[in-house]
């Protein structure tokens, strides 16, 4: 079974939703983003989503592109971030990791040389955020041969004649873009998102992700309530900045912690 | 292997000219995209919208445009003789509002209450901007921070048009960044939204959209070469940034195997001096803004930022048709300086009476490059597809006066 598979077997099995965080790789800086990185697990992420950083980021909302760019301005690259990765692969065998970018990186590395080499590095899935189902028969049987899965996002757009053109070929998870907008801008509202899940469990077996828009343990509750895990990114990278660089780590694993207790009481709440 | 017997049947279903087109978006674009494929495919079967498109053309916009036959400037040169065809005579002094007008047209019929639209220069976002002063739609323009700076009187001339310009300060604050900025405002407004394209670029179908309707250029040029002359042109020249003036003059001329085709491309400070804007010369294919195209870039695909004196030929890609054409070679890709497109400025204003924009300005030095070692009977229609009156600051910047 896969990292994937099997961590959302786990899950369900304790009976809660996971908490899957994501962090730019290289931001603010090689070291302090591989701390940042390295104490996900233990801070409480079931699993991690690994950014790529690109220099046009157009489905990202501020936060995560000021990310991306403060990576790439401190030598970040495809190859380092891949390097990032290995290192972590070091000490933890057992938390699923998800590569997400943009398609020209990967492109440029090669669709099949990059898939090799990110399974090598550790890597456990892909999302790329550019490359629709209509257009990444380029990259999946890649991403097939070297055991990746490959994550499609279904989105409120995504109607029941769409579905199952998001659908085929999908696995590991369905990742459920909440809200219409990019990341870290808007709220998702708890009733929609919990409708949109029901939805799509009628046509899918694939663990359910919603994220886009859950900044606080409470918005993460509220979500891990119906979905199988919820997704934080902006609130997180973020933090990167609330303060002095070097301190970063520990003021993400901070808020890591604050969600991921959030997460974990969520259906207890709702049963008691 | 089939034989190619058009170049003018591209793109393939799904937006593809050979490997390049397609449809790179995010997944929350995507049925916003295959709704402007149906709506655009409807229109293009309905005679009574191309007979509406007409209209708008023909009164506001006022086409046909003239086509010229250039007679001081011929003789300047010595060789060829040079037509230029006149789209800087539209209103709003560019062939940009060709496209806006179809596309506000669609938008109308998509029952869409506003636009969003890209700007470099503030040429399209004039145009945008004005098309929805004439049917009362909302207008948002994203334009780069730095581009505010430098073409302050587009973005004056937007505003007075009731256009709202949104400053971009995200990755470098130009024409990429407001594309990046404006597909992020699509994406969050998809119900009510359409989004008006500047050039031949970003997803299918788009870069067909905008091409067909700036294929007027080319259907005029065709009948008016015909009138003055007997008989089509030797070669076409036009300016390349997006690349959708040169779409719209090549397009109805791709099959005519002897009209020779040249595209200029912004060399900038040169094409070593890794300044410049020259995608097909000093990129390489790569995804970006929803196709896949020749792209400005470093090792890593992380996109580079371009450099011209023409703010509308600063964009780091190109359409994807021209990467085609480019691979097929049926359209040859050539490259001026800023420092050539500054003469070529001044040889016209004077020979002809002409200011020209800085964009064809590039187009034009190719010709004078090109023209002097040409037969008298040898005939060049270049497209003179923007008028040069946005550029006087830039231009009495470059030649040490004060305005």
């Amino acid at each position: 079974m896969s990292r994937l598979a099997g961590r959302f077997a786990e899950l369900a099995k304790e009976g809660r939703a996971g908490l899957v965080t994501y962090v730019m790789a290289g931001d603010p800086d090689t070291t302090e983003a591989q701390k940042i990185l390295d104490g996900l697990p233990a801070a409480g992420a079931d699993v991690i989503e690994l950014g790529l950083p690109f220099s046009d980021p157009m489905a990202d909302g501020p936060a995560i592109q000021a990310a991306a760019l403060r990576a790439l301005n401190n030598g970040a690259s495809t190859r380092k971030a891949l390097a990032q990765l290995k290192k972590f692969r070091e000490k933890d065998k057992t938390t699923p990791v998800v590569l997400m970018g943009y398609y020209n990186p990967i492109y440029i590395y090669g669709p099949e040389r990059f898939c090799k080499d990110a399974a090598a590095a550790g890597a456990d899935g892909l999302i790329v955020v550019d490359l629709p189902p209509e257009e990444d028969a380029e990259l999946r049987p890649y991403a097939k041969e070297a055991g990746l899965d490959l994550v499609r996002l279904a989105t409120p757009t995504t109607d029941d004649s769409r579905l199952p053109v998001v659908l085929e070929g999908a696995s590991g998870f369905l990742y459920y873009v909440a809200v219409l907008g990019v990341t870290g801008t808007r709220s998702a509202a708890s009733d929609d998102v919990s409708a949109a899940v029901a939805r799509f469990r009628k046509t899918t077996k694939l663990p359910i992700a919603v994220g886009f828009g859950i900044k606080t343990p409470e918005g993460a509750a509220a979500i891990a309530k119906n979905a199988d895990a919820c997704v934080v990114g902006s609130a997180l990278v973020q933090q990167v900045v609330e303060g002095p660089a070097a301190e970063a780590a520990g003021r993400v694993h901070g808020l890591v912690k604050a969600l991921a207790g959030a997460v974990r009481a969520a259906r207890a709440k709702r049963t008691a | 292997m089939t034989q190619l017997n058009s170049y003018r049947s591209g793109p393939d279903e799904r937006g593809h000219f050979g490997i390049f087109g397609g449809r790179y978006v995010s997944e929350t674009l995507m049925p916003l995209i295959l709704e402007v494929e149906r709506a655009y495919a409807a229109a293009r079967k309905d005679p009574s919208f191309q007979k509406e498109l007409d209209y708008y053309l023909e009164h506001y916009v006022g086409r046909p445009s003239p086509l010229w036959l250039a007679e001081r400037l011929t003789k300047a040169l010595g060789g060829a003789k040079i037509y230029l065809k006149r789209d800087e005579l539209n209103h709003t002094g560019a062939h940009k509002i060709n496209s806006c007008m179809g596309q506000i047209l669609l938008a109308q019929r998509m029952g869409k209450k506003r636009i969003i639209a890209e700007t470099g220069a503030g040429q399209h976002g004039v145009a945008t901007a004005t098309v929805c002063a004439l049917f009362g739609m909302s207008c948002t323009v994203y334009m780069g921070a730095t581009d505010i700076a430098r073409q302050a009187p587009n973005v004056f001339r937007m505003k007075l048009l009731g256009a709202e310009v949104k400053p971009v300060t995200s990755g470098t604050g130009t024409l990429k960044d407001a594309m990046n900025e404006a597909l992020r405002d699509w994406v969050a407004n998809v119900e009510d939204t359409y989004y008006i394209i500047g050039t031949v670029a970003g997803p299918h179908p788009y870069p067909m959209m905008v091409r067909d309707f700036q294929s007027v250029i080319g259907r005029e040029t065709r009948e008016q070469i015909m009138g003055f002359e007997g008989r089509l042109p030797d070669k076409l020249v036009a300016c390349i940034g997006g690349g959708s003036n040169a779409m719209g003059l090549f397009h109805p001329f791709l099959d005519d195997k002897d009209v020779a085709m040249d595209a200029v491309e912004a060399a900038g400070l040169g094409l070593d001096s890794g300044k410049h804007a020259a995608s097909l010369q000093g990129g390489r294919p790569g995804v970006l803004h929803g196709n896949r195209t020749y792209l400005l870039m470093n090792e890593d695909g992380q996109i580079d930022e371009a450099h011209s004196i023409s703010a509308g030929l600063d964009y780091p890609g190109i359409g994807p048709e021209h990467s085609w054409l480019h691979e097929i070679k049926r359209v040859k890709y050539v490259a001026a300086t800023d420092d050539e497109a500054i003469e070529a400025f001044k040889l016209l204003s004077r020979t002809e009476g002409i200011l020209p924009a800085l964009e064809p300005s590039h187009a034009l030095a190719h010709v004078a490059r090109i023209a002097p070692k040409l037969p008298k009977d040898y005939l060049i229609v270049m497209n003179l597809c923007g008028r040069g009156d946005k550029d006087i600051f830039t231009i009495g910047e470059r030649l040490g006066v004060k305005l």
